[in-house]
């Protein structure tokens, strides 16, 4: 069952590093890998929208604020393993990408594939958020109280 | 009265071309691309985005260069583009507590937890014309500074912590969406949220500025704005569990306001909520100001009278496509509508006259 788990908290991770990359990142991390598993495209890349929905006060009942866009394709490899892509935006090369990774991930090539494209997508991803967050921590404000004009 | 008319092909062919020439404008200037107006006119993205409904920085870029820079043209192709989506789902709730923020700023607590962060703002610019701009496009190194690795709490969960704010209840889990059901009233506050964040920000605006100019003044101060990133999250059938399908920039404002109690309800803050697309904040603040305005009824609080606490003005006349849709519909044939207007006329006045002529 925590096997099980920590199989699912994994695969989240990875699924959600692969939806919100760059597809030029991906691609090109792709090309890297070297190799093109075989396969078989069970749902061909299909472009649709998710809604996206907030909540009233942030914390309570949920609304519907727009929808996205989302490209989702499934595949499966040789030995049967199946890999799902549910990524942001209208590229299908990327989602194709996205869910071969995703199989790869279940099967004997998972350190392989981590090292070549996880790894980086991550590295960057945190980059990027972390030179964002200085940039904001360079604008806080330090207040300091005026000396008033009384004694 | 609609009589379809045939005929005019041949002006409309020609039009549309004169119009690709026209947008296209004089090839002695460089060509825009979407990645330049993706990147250098973002706000106007946001906006066509947010008005739009659709999160897709490059299709509201394409948008915006097919439709010259007219931002309703733009939303309307939006508008058109994302009724060709099937739709996979609906997202769980963002979680704005776990925004990545750019900008965080509070009116009513100087020292909030977190700091007041302002973010890449127009706030305290002197609003002169910047002629190096038109020079040229360099730019200075952006300071950095260590950042916190905590989340960014909400300025509200204080208050919410001493009872001081009125609770907000926890709804149905699928909300109504009014693009998949007209909108009937009175409708609830998720609908209400869902028409003020795709309307139109020149209206939502005007109708939050009579609100504090006294028509139904509610007393609202920015507890909290923040923009930011989050990650949206869906449960995918097919897995058995949620993941991350992207992430979206968002604004969000949560207003609190004077409320001195009611019959059923203790004296406490009440609250008004926006949450947009994009960074997007007078858009946000304005539709925390009507959000809380239409709130009357259930706060227990007095109908004025005043426009923006009518459920019905507002929501009916927020939406820009719908609003342009019938407006400009007025300048397409009605000659058959007006051919009649002009016999009744004619026979009205041929009466009078001989009203007239028979007194003499």
């Amino acid at each position: 069952m925590k096997l099980d788990q920590d199989r699912i908290t994994a695969r989240k991770s990875w699924m959600g590093l692969l939806a919100k990359a760059p597809a030029a990142e991906l691609s090109a991390l792709w090309g890297a890998l070297g190799t093109s598993p075989t396969h078989r495209v069970l749902r061909a890349p299909e472009i649709g929208g998710v809604m996206v929905r907030g909540r009233a006060g942030a914390i309570g009942a949920a609304f519907n604020l727009g929808e996205m866009t989302v490209t989702r394709c499934s595949v499966v490899l040789e030995d049967g393993t199946v890999g799902h892509a549910y990524v942001q935006g209208r590229d299908k090369g990327k989602a194709t990408q996205a869910a071969l990774v995703d199989a790869l991930m279940q099967t004997a090539a998972a350190a392989h594939v981590e090292q070549v494209i996880l790894a980086p997508l991550r590295k960057a991803a945190a980059e990027t958020k972390a030179k964002r967050a200085a940039k904001a921590a360079a604008t806080k404000v330090d207040f300091f109280t005026m000396v008033r004009g009384e004694d | 009265m609609y009589v379809a008319v045939k005929g005019g092909e041949r002006a409309i062919d020609n039009a549309h071309a004169w119009l690709a020439e026209e947008r296209r404008g004089d090839t002695a200037v460089a060509d825009l691309s979407v990645a330049q107006i993706r990147e250098q006119l973002s706000l106007a993205v946001n906006r066509v985005m947010a008005e739009g409904s659709l999160y897709d920085a490059d299709l509201a870029a394409l948008a915006i260069k097919q439709s010259r820079g007219d931002l309703i043209e733009a939303i309307f192709l939006i508008r058109a583009y994302r009724t060709t989506l099937p739709r996979f789902g609906g997202s769980l709730p963002v979680d704005t507590e776990d925004m990545a923020c750019d900008r965080r700023i509070s009116a009513t607590f100087k020292d909030a937890p977190g700091g007041q962060v302002l973010g890449p703002t127009f706030d305290y610019t002197h609003r002169l014309l910047d002629f190096k701009l038109a020079a040229d496009g360099e730019i200075g190194e952006v300071p950095q500074a260590p950042a916190r690795d905590t989340a960014t709490p909400h300025i509200m969960s204080f208050l919410d912590r001493e009872d001081l704010i009125q609770p907000e209840p926890a709804g149905e889990a699928t909300p109504p969406d009014l693009t998949r059901t007209p909108l009937e009233l009175p409708a609830d506050r998720a609908l209400r949220l869902q028409a003020l964040t795709r309307g139109d920000e020149g209206f939502i605006l005007g109708m939050a500025y009579s609100t504090q100019r006294g028509y139904a003044r509610n007393h609202a101060f920015v507890a909290e704005l923040r923009i930011g990133t989050v990650p949206v999250e869906m449960e995918i059938p097919e897995l058995g569990f949620s993941i991350d399908i992207g992430e979206i920039n968002l604004t969000e404002c949560e207003t609190v306001n004077q409320f001195q109690g009611s019959k059923t309800n203790p004296p406490q803050f009440t609250r008004g909520y926006g949450l947009v697309f994009g960074m997007s904040e007078r858009k946000a603040i304005s539709m925390a100001l009507v959000d809380r305005a239409l709130r009357w009824k259930e706060l227990g609080e007095d109908n004025v009278g005043a426009p923006a606490q009518d459920e019905e003005f507002v929501l009916y006349h927020a939406d820009n496509i719908q609003a342009t849709g019938f407006l400009e519909h007025i300048k397409l044939p009605h000659y058959v509508d007006f051919q009649s207007e002009l016999e009744l006329i004619r026979k009205l006045r041929r009466e009078a006259t001989q009203m007239q002529e028979a007194a003499e």
